[in-house]
């Protein structure tokens, strides 16, 4: 197994409040491992602070890229960490809304691409090469996540939990090696989050895929999750297996307070 | 000696005019941050209610001399239609161009404010005129300030002292009243000013009233002091004051009246001393150095966006 | 009586009242007069009766549509919701499916080709003037329309490329042609350069910084009496020659009208290009949700500074052709109001569409040319336009249609359709 996710004592201060306090957070390659813990445990500052929506005030963020050497992504721009292969979604579903289904993924593709606006202009060889493949590549995620007899439709159209499915295949668009997804099962009923389970261990091992998500579903998260890692006031109170988690005292007492 | 005495009342004077600038500033700084504290949004049309308040005192005051009036109740009878027009305006303005853009995005709020703006200046040019007209010189000189005039100019020193008294006067208003009360709850928490039973809409529409008495008391005082007025008076000021507002951290009161003074004082001896060529490229660069390098402005913080 | 009718009547009362002293008074105290125009009075009480009374009637509308809207996307929540389309939008749609058609396409090419032939020099000037506006608002679209970024100095751009072809042609005796190219690749320039400072603001604050950088530079050429000749401008800018070859006036009327018309048909190419290109889905990307945008990859500084550069490059390029079409330029030409024009064109058409902009400039700019009562009005109906466009229609004429990518690509021209 080799780890694809290293973070070292992260923390991350705003004001005088101290929102994560050195987190190590390891994640091996083709891992699936939910993040949990109750809200305001510091689950979502920890995702800003992986993918450089905010710069750690102390402590490192490791990526090890397959085949490349570890880099540390601290004060790495979000868009670099995108380009490097780590990509996410957002807990408040943030499509881009006045765009078809299909667009939203072929923006997914943009960092992959390299043509420029003058190739365009004057429709390149290697513009039409990259359209192609973008256009062939995108109908391929929708194929796969049941979207795309709505390719067309604008984006805002899409029910809920379909919306959330789209924002999932336009992050994988970006052909991350590791996926972060923040509460992808919010405001999906049992059949749409038992229809996501299988999605998402089918991305595992088809697009060979380490994925750390963020969830409250537990049924969800015991389900599908390899190694359970979590999280309390900005710390990790517990990492390891399913199993072990559920009989954790600290998990329990952290998340039932005190009985 | 005389030499001494020369840059001393040169400078009185840079200081003095700078100070009245700075007033009228503030007094517009006000308008902009009352509203943008009440609904987050630039009130671009505020100027032209500025500009409007002007017209309809040169209206007053011109039927008035006419007929003879002696000078102290023209300037009265004038501040007290052009407020309550401009008050008027400022309601009007807010139920057409804005309240039913509550819920939108806000640069569809800012076009339709652009919109109100550019009418408001057709409005003025078509129904009046698009020429220069002079403006009855109403602010009178009172003896106990003819001693210092060798220092200050008199109806300058009264254009200070009034502002300063009618900003005194909100102030007071927004701490104690009711509607000040309500108006600071709207800006810190609208939804639950809401259910604590604060009518929003009455209280948006009387940020917008108040914040244009100031503009029509600030626009008579200025028009009878400088003595000529235009269509384009409100868009210059308007983007002044606006600055100003920003230059104090837009949504602090406090902020616009210390950004008004600040913008008008700099002004005043910039062009003093340096060039009245490019006085007005000194604000908008003042404008846009703020806006880039410290957005909160002097008082004030940065909201950023939840992730 | 109607209570429709009877609030109609109390708003025609209220903004009678309101417009009464600017309306009906109009007082000289020097010369002592005082003009009483009564029958404005009765204009305004009869005109804000019947537009009250369209206004609420329209506003209600617009309510009630929202509310089933709503309704029917919880009622079918599960499925595809149907798309909602009222007559108007479906007029629009039509009408915007025609300019798809090829015939069609080819009898206008034709017309336009035709025109100057059988017109005057006047109505030939006017259509390069309609050109020039679609160009301007083709290129401001790519900024506003597609990336998002409220501009209100676009009108800077315009005055840096037509002094830079009257600067260059007097100090330098450039021609036409090089300084095309040069202006263009100014404005650009000039594009970035504001484009840079402004990177972090947002929405209204970038609004007010762009307005803000258009005084100034008009401020400057205004100032600057040595370099740029002040307020009295530049004189005797020629006309583009034709290989030599000194034509007429109205001879060179035309022949610049043609230089326009294939300027135009190149913008319209262009910017549809980059429109379904990769860097055109980033600017949409970027005006929905900046945070998402970069976290798809994308470096939204670069994608913001293209927007800008290639915006203001238009604008550089029609500045050329203002210059040389009235052969004179100075910065009273380029005040807000042209920003607001042209702004307008963007606002009414419909961000990012381009099919909107070009319907958008036949009405905004052709309209008041040919209906000389409707030219003194035309800022006044402009500002009204802008508050009614944003209260009833924000999208504007033509949503953003969005580009149906053919589905099942052929090998090759498979993005023909738009």
């Amino acid at each position: 197994m080799k780890t694809v996710l290293q973070t070292d004592k992260i923390g991350k201060n705003f004001g005088g409040l101290r929102a994560l306090d050195a987190v190590d957070l390891n994640i091996q390659e083709g891992e699936i491992v939910a993040l949990i813990g109750p809200n305001g445990a510091g689950k979502t500052t920890l995702f800003n602070c992986i993918t450089g929506m905010h710069e750690p005030t102390d402590g490192k963020v490791n990526i090890i890229p397959p085949g490349k050497g570890k880099t540390c992504v601290n004060g790495f721009k979000p868009n670099i960490i995108t380009e490097l292969g780590l990509a996410r979604t957002f807990q408040n579903i943030r499509l881009f809304s006045k765009m078809t289904v299909l667009e939203n993924v072929m923006v997914g593709c943009h960092c992959r691409n390299k043509n420029t606006f003058l190739e365009a202009i004057i429709k390149g060889p290697r513009f039409k090469r990259e359209e192609k493949q973008t256009l062939a590549h995108s109908l391929d995620l929708l194929e796969t996540f049941g979207l795309v007899d709505f390719a067309q439709q604008m984006a805002e159209n899409l029910p809920y939990a379909d919306q959330r499915r789209l924002e999932i295949a336009r992050a994988l668009a970006t052909d991350p090696f590791l996926l972060l997804l923040d509460e992808p099962a919010a405001g999906m009923n049992p059949n749409e989050t038992n229809a996501l389970d299988q999605l998402i261990l089918k991305i595992r091992t088809e697009k060979k895929i380490s994925i750390l998500l963020i969830e409250h579903d537990m049924k969800l998260v015991m389900r599908i999750s390899d190694r359970i890692f979590v999280m309390n006031q900005g710390k990790n109170i517990a990492d390891g297996s399913p199993q072990e988690i559920r009989n954790n005292e600290t998990v329990i007492h952290a998340y039932l307070g005190e009985e | 000696m005389t030499g001494t005495y020369d840059i001393l009342s040169y400078f009185l004077e840079l200081f003095s005019s700078g100070l009245t600038r700075g007033s009228i500033y503030a007094l517009l700084a006000l308008g902009y941050t009352l509203v943008y504290g009440v609904i987050g949004l630039i009130n671009f049309a505020h100027g032209e209610v500025y500009m409007v308040g002007a017209f309809i005192g040169l209206i007053v005051a011109g039927i008035m001399s006419i007929m003879d009036y002696n000078i102290l109740a023209i300037l009265f009878v004038t501040l007290t239609f052009a407020m309550i027009y401009a008050a008027a305006y400022g309601f009007t303005i807010e139920k057409v161009a804005y309240k039913p853009l509550r819920q939108a995005p806000r640069l569809a709020a800012l076009i339709s404010a652009i919109g109100m703006s550019i009418f408001l200046r057709e409005y003025v040019i078509l129904a009046q005129t698009p020429d220069f007209v002079s403006f009855p010189a109403l602010i009178p000189k009172p003896a106990f300030l003819l001693a210092i005039k060798n220092y200050l100019e008199p109806t300058e020193v009264l254009i200070i002292l009034s502002s300063l008294t009618i900003m005194v006067l909100l102030l007071i208003l927004i701490k104690r009243t009711k509607v000040g009360k309500a108006m600071r709850s709207i800006s810190q928490d609208r939804e639950m000013a809401l259910l604590l039973g604060i009518n929003v809409n009455k209280t948006i529409s009387m940020t917008f009233m108040l914040g244009s008495v100031l503009a029509a008391f600030a626009a008579i005082l200025i028009a009878a002091h400088i003595g000529q007025i235009n269509y384009n008076i409100g868009f210059i000021v308007g983007i002044k004051s606006f600055t100003a507002a920003v230059l104090g951290g837009i949504g602090s009161i406090r902020g616009a009246l210390l950004g008004g003074l600040v913008l008008g004082l700099t002004e005043s001896f910039a062009t003093g001393y340096f060039s009245s060529d490019y006085e007005d490229v000194f604000a908008f660069s003042i404008l846009i150095l703020i806006l880039i390098f410290k957005p909160s402005g002097l008082i004030g913080t940065v909201a950023t966006e939840k992730v | 009586m109607n209570s429709e009718i009877r609030k109609s009547i109390i708003a025609a009362a209220w903004f009678s009242l309101l417009s009464f002293p600017l309306i009906v008074l109009k007082v000289d105290y020097i010369e002592k007069t005082i003009d009483l125009r009564w029958n404005n009075l009765i204009f305004i009480a009869v005109g804000t009766f019947f537009v009250s009374y369209v206004w609420r009637y329209f506003l209600r509308r617009g309510e009630k549509s929202r509310q089933e809207e709503t309704a029917v996307g919880i009622a079918i929540d599960q499925k595809k919701r149907p798309s909602v389309d009222s007559p108007t939008q479906k007029i629009l749609t039509q009408l915007s499916n025609l300019t798809q058609s090829k015939p069609l396409i080819a009898i206008l090419l034709v017309m336009i080709v035709a025109f100057p032939l059988g017109s005057s020099t006047y109505q030939t000037s006017i259509i390069i003037s309609t050109m020039m506006y679609i160009v301007l608002g083709l290129g401001l679209n790519i900024v506003v329309g597609m990336a998002g970024l409220l501009d209100l100095g676009y009108g800077a751009f315009y005055l840096i490329g037509a002094y830079a072809y009257a600067l260059l042609n007097l100090n330098y005796g450039f021609g036409f042609w090089i300084s095309l190219p040069i202006a263009g690749m100014l404005a650009a320039t000039f594009g970035v350069l504001l484009g840079i400072p402004v990177l972090r603001l947002r929405g209204d604050y970038l609004a007010i910084v762009t307005l803000g950088f258009h005084e100034i530079v008009r401020l400057v050429v205004e100032n600057w009496d040595e370099v740029l000749h002040g307020p009295s401008g530049i004189p005797n800018i020629p006309k583009p020659g034709f290989f030599g070859l000194k034509l007429g006036f109205n001879g060179s009327t035309v022949y610049l009208y043609y230089i326009t018309v294939v300027i135009m048909v190149i913008a319209i190419i262009v910017i549809r290009r980059l429109h379904i290109s990769r860097v055109g889905r980033a600017w949409m990307a970027l005006r929905e949700d900046e945070v998402a945008c970069q976290a798809m990859g994308i470096d939204t500084t670069k994608t913001k500074l293209t927007a800008f550069a290639l915006g203001a490059f238009w604008a550089g390029i029609v500045g050329v052709i203002f210059a040389a079409k009235s052969s004179f330029v100075n910065p009273a030409s380029f005040t807000f109001y042209e920003s607001a024009m042209i702004l307008s064109i963007v606002v009414l058409g419909g961000a990012g569409s381009i099919r909107g902009v070009i319907l958008a400039t036949l009405i905004l700019i052709l309209l008041p040319e040919y209906m000389r009562f409707l030219k003194e009005y035309r800022m006044l109906l402009f500002g009204a336009l802008w508050v009614t466009m944003m209260v009833f229609r924000p999208q504007g004429m033509i949503s953003d249609a969005r580009h149906k990518y053919e589905l099942n690509p052929e090998p090759d021209g498979n993005e023909n359709k738009s």
